[in-house]
Formats: C-alpha cells, sequence, structure tokens
C-alpha cells in the first residue's frame, strides 16, 4: 500500500502543481536578481529581466549555469542571501579539482530533508524502522541528507558514516537495521562481508535500500537485492541542488519522481541548448524554486537522462526522471572510442563477476592503453593458473563485444580496489599527467 | 585416498607472499611442500600442510583460499625414481595439469604432489604399477 511523506504535494493534481511552480519561479527570479549579481550579469547580457518571468513556460528564456560558472563564482558569488542567514555549507569531492562549495540557510536544510523524507517514506519507512546511514557524513552531502530525512520521519537513526563494515554489521544484525541508505557499490560489499560472515540474506531485518551518489546499473540492483534480501530504491541528487533527494523511486522502481514542488526539470540537447520535447534523451537541466542560499537557476546536471510524465501507480503525480544513462563527465574516450563505466559494470555482472572494478587507462608510445581490473570472488579461484588466464581471456572478448574495444583485464584479490568515503574509485586516468 | 592441498590467490606485491606463510604458520601449522606459481599481477601458492582445516579458517578471513585433492605418490629418493610413475600416468593417458616434490620423514624417502583431473583414477593406475600414495591420514594433516 502506497503511503506519503506529504500527501497533498506528492499526489497533488498537475494544476495545482504548476500553479506552485509558477508562483515560486517568479519570485525566485526576483530573489536571484536582487541578491545574486553573477547571475543578474547572465541574464542582462541575454537581455532578460524579472519582468519577463511570468511562470514556468519563461524559464527558457533564462541563461544557463553549468560547473564552470561554479568555479569561477567560488566560493561565494553564488550566494543568494547573506552569510549571517546560512547555517551550513556542503561541498563535492572535487576529485576532479572543481570543488564546489553549496550553502544552506535553515529553510533550505528543511525543504531539503523533506524530499529525502519522502524517499523514505515511499521506501516502505515508517516511525517503525531503523535506518542505518552510511552515506559519508561531513562535507559530502550523502549522510546528513538521509539522516535529516529520517529524523522527520521518525525511524531511529543510525549515523554510522562509511567504512568499518564489521562495525557495519554488527549494528545491522544486533539493532536490527530495516534500512540501508549508502552508495550501491558499498551496499553490494556490506552484501559480500555478510556472505563471508556466514549470514544468509534472510538472516537480517533489512526490507529496503535507498542508494544513490553513484552511477549504477539495473543489473547491479538485482545483485543487491539478492544479496541483501531487500528492494533497491534509487535517489538522485547533487551537491549544487541541494544532495539527493531532488527524485527518489518508488514501489514501481520505474523512475525516479523528481520533487516538482522545488525543482523544475528541463531536458536540453546538450550542444544547442535547446529544451527538447518529453521522452526524448538530452542533459538534465534543474531550477532550484525556493532555495535561498544556493538558489541555482538552469543548472546543467550533465547527466543524460529522459523524462516521463506517464502517471505512476503509486499514485504521485510529479514526473520522473530515468536513471541517469550516463554523464558527459564520465564518459571516457579511449582510442577515440567512447566508453560510459556502467558499460564494463553491466558486463562484469552479466559475466558472474562482482561489480568492484577500476579502469586504468595510461598512454604508452601515444596510443592509449586501457586496463580493467577486476576483482574476483572465492567461487571463481581455482588452483588452476590456466583456468584463471581462461577467465581473463574470456572477459576481455566480452567487454570487447560490447565496447568495440579490447581492454585488458587482470584479476585481483577482494577488496584490493581503492575505495575512498566509501565510493568505489573507478576510473584512474594516467593519460592527464602526460598532456 | 588423495591428499588435500590449498591454493591461496597472492597479488603481485611485495609483503603478501612473507604474511601469507606468516599467517599459516601463526595457525600452528607446518608447511609440508609448496609451489608457487606466478603470472604478472599474481601467483597462486599451493600448498600441503598441517592442520588443514585450521588453516583455511584462518587464511580465509585475508585471502582467497581453496581446497584441492591432489596425489602424493611416494617414490625412492634416488636418481630415475620419478620416471615409473610419469610413465604409468601417461600410458594410461592421464593428464598431469602441475606438480611438486618433497621429501618425506623416512630416509631416502621422496613424494611427488601431481595435480591430476581425476585423482581416483590416478591413483588406481599408480596402485596397479605398485606405487603407493599418502592420504591425509598418513601424513597427519
Ligand atoms: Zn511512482
Amino acid at each position: 500500500m502506497a503511503r506519503y511523506y506529504q500527501p497533498e504535494i506528492e499526489t497533488a493534481p498537475r494544476e495545482k502543481i504548476l500553479e506552485i511552480q509558477n508562483e515560486k519561479i517568479v519570485r525566485q527570479v526576483r530573489h536571484v536578481w536582487d541578491n545574486v549579481p553573477y547571475y543578474r550579469d547572465l541574464m542582462m547580457k541575454k537581455g532578460v529581466t524579472p519582468e519577463d518571468i511570468h511562470g514556468v513556460e519563461d524559464i527558457k528564456k533564462l541563461p544557463f549555469l553549468s560547473k564552470s560558472d561554479l568555479r569561477d563564482a567560488y566560493p561565494y558569488g553564488l550566494l543568494g542571501t547573506d552569510l549571517k542567514n546560512c547555517v551550513r555549507i556542503h561541498s563535492t569531492s572535487g576529485t576532479t579539482g572543481k570543488r564546489v562549495v553549496a550553502f544552506y540557510t535553515q529553510h533550505d536544510i528543511d525543504l531539503w530533508e523533506d524530499c529525502t523524507a519522502r524517499a523514505i517514506v515511499a521506501a516502505g519507512g515508517t516511525e517503525e524502522d531503523v535506518v542505518q546511514v552510511c552515506y559519508g557524513y561531513g562535507l559530502f552531502t550523502g549522510g546528513s541528507g538521509l539522516h535529516g530525512g529520517s529524523h522527520k520521519v521518525g525511524c531511529l537513526t543510525l549515523p554510522m558514516s562509511s567504512g568499518n563494515t564489521d562495525r557495519q554489521i554488527q549494528f545491522m544484525m544486533d539493532l536490527g537495521a530495516t534500512i540501508l541508505c549508502c552508495t550501491p557499490s558499498y551496499a553490494a560489499y556490506i552484501g559480500e562481508a555478510l556472505a563471508e560472515q556466514g549470514y544468509k540474506p534472510e538472516d537480517n531485518k533489512l526490507k529496503a535500500g535507498i542508494f544513490g551518489a553513484e552511477p549504477w546499473t539495473e543489473e547491479m540492483r538485482r545483485d543487491i537485492e539478492k544479496k541483501l534480501g531487500i528492494k533497491a530504491y534509487d535517489i538522485y541528487g547533487l551537491t549544487e541542488t541541494s544532495g539527493p533527494g531532488v527524485s527518489y523511486e518508488c514501489e514501481e522502481q520505474k523512475g525516479m519522481h523528481i520533487n516538482e514542488d522545488h525543482f523544475y526539470a528541463e531536458i536540453i540537447d546538450p550542444d544547442t541548448g535547446e529544451v527538447l520535447p518529453d521522452g526524448e534523451k538530452g542533459e538534465l537541466v534543474f531550477t532550484s524554486l525556493d532555495k535561498e542560499a544556493f538558489p541555482l537557476l538552469r543548472y546543467r546536471t550533465r547527466d543524460i537522462c529522459v523524462l516521463n510524465r506517464t502517471p505512476c501507480s503509486c499514485g504521485r503525480t510529479h514526473v520522473r526522471m530515468s536513471k541517469p544513462m550516463g554523464r558527459s563527465d564520465d564518459m571516457l574516450i579511449i582510442r577515440g572510442v567512447n566508453v560510459f563505466p556502467s558499460q564494463i559494470e553491466a558486463v562484469l555482472l552479466k559475466e558472474g563477476y562482482t561489480p568492484n572494478y577500476q579502469i586504468v587507462l595510461d598512454r604508452e608510445r601515444n596510443t592509449d592503453t586501457f586496463d580493467v581490473y577486476v576483482e574476483v570472488s572465492a567461487d571463481q579461484f581455482s588452483d588452476l593458473m590456466s583456468q584463471i588466464q581462461k577467465m581473463e581471456k574470456s572477459l576481455e572478448s566480452a567487454l570487447r563485444t560490447m565496447l568495440g574495444i579490447g581492454p585488458k583485464v587482470h584479476l585481483v584479490a577482494p577488496k584490493t580496489i581503492t575505495r575512498s568515503e566509501g565510493k568505489a574509485v573507478r576510473v584512474v586516468d594516467k593519460r592527464k599527467l602526460h598532456d | 585416498m588423495a591428499i588435500t592441498q590449498i591454493s591461496l590467490f597472492l597479488m603481485n606485491q611485495p609483503g603478501q607472499l612473507v604474511d601469507a606463510v606468516g599467517t599459516i604458520s601463526g595457525a600452528g601449522s607446518n608447511i609440508r611442500a609448496m609451489s608457487i606459481a606466478e603470472a604478472n599481477d599474481f601467483g597462486i601458492l599451493r600448498a600441503i600442510v598441517t592442520d588443514t582445516d585450521k588453516v583455511c579458517d584462518v587464511l580465509k578471513e585475508k585471502y582467497l583460499v581453496t581446497r584441492t585433492p591432489v596425489v602424493a605418490a611416494r617414490m625412492d629418493d634416488r636418481h630415475g625414481a620419478l620416471y615409473p610413475i610419469l610413465e604409468a600416468l601417461n600410458e594410461n593417458n592421464v593428464n598431469i595439469e602441475y606438480m611438486y616434490a618433497f621429501t618425506g620423514t623416512g630416509p631416502e624417502e621422496a613424494y611427488v604432489v601431481l595435480r591430476v583431473q581425476d585423482p581416483e583414477t590416478a591413483e588406481a593406475v599408480l596402485h596397479a604399477a605398485g606405487i603407493e600414495t599418502l592420504s591425509d591420514d598418513s601424513l597427519k594433516i
């Protein structure tokens, strides 16, 4: 039976949602114009003023913001209110050298936590539940985002943060955690660790998991669901838009409902910037409708998605977005061929491997080298060298078929692939060092 | 009556081998025989050890471990002793995946460890040729 955290909003008729959005966007554009000179300049360059914005129909007149704007405006250039009104910051990991610092007022935190609370309730959460949050806490939005939502729902919250798997398992089993929140790769890892300790999927009390913050595939979802004996829900968000909870899955597991009372979504052609009709694949763009401290308008996420406005059987009326099919940032160009790490993951799962892998790219004599390191599991290990080499060869050929380019596969011992903050390091691109 | 060999997956990294051997010795076990196969990124350590069950439990915490039944054929520790063993297997089309040898506790006594597809057949072939093989019990592992 479907349950909602804020039924009046989550199941509101479309006209009602549009009305809310229209009212909020007019106020929000005025707020940004008055308080964010960086964006006001962009608007003036485009010849747009707040008087031109009468509703969401006019959002397409506004200029885009991209990651490079965030870098240029670092740290205060996109701040929408006095610092004295802000209560917190969060930041991206900055692994690509593009650190983003996002600011929050108490109002912003509240609306964000409403969003994650909706996600938890959509995953079946009630005040009876024990929510184990093993997203990283701290600058990363994952930990505190789900933590806040869990409080709002009234769940018993286990603020574990990431890492220390033995302790995670001990608390999970001793306190009977029912909902697990972490990255999908860490969920799979916990599943493996549970099995290693002799636990069967039915030995834990978990019923659901809310997993996000990194790309994952349907194959990986089924793998995690089987290992943990749960239903696995996807959640989406970016530090730039607040954090996880911008959209989330319901029990249908067919796309993530976007919290449209707070975020307006568009799909654009990444090359021309033109808004594409519903159902077409393109870059996802978000406009924050009511954030005070970090009110990004038309922020280009780089995520390639499709929007689906067909009614959902769960009763929620908010538009659904597909799982991002790739990120232009994630796309690797290897010897001229486009490769998404998610394709490699799909092959690994299909071939019976764990999704623990790492891609290493380098350059030798002006040619890209392409190596994939994959962890072997106990049931795959053989005392015969020939057997292991055969496994490597057959995985190489499966990957070549999928990608159109052949990597060298290296099977490695379990738990040898680097993880940072519970997030697997998927790509090590050493080619940049040579450029 | 084959004997039990343990195999470990080791990464080609400094410290892996010494750590693995230290773990076996920490479990109070004696390594009766061992060999290592190496590839570019990894190696497989194969060993015949005492207290196999206990050693496996301890090793499993840190390594991929697998147990394999192998044949240990007895030979005299003298010139030409290995030949009749291999000859008997060859004549009966028993293919050897890999092998290594160790000396026994008695004087002039040695054993060759044979990894074959079907240890039972291999042992029957050897017994028919008058060659003795070891069991876990006789080796006290
Ligand atoms: Zn739904």
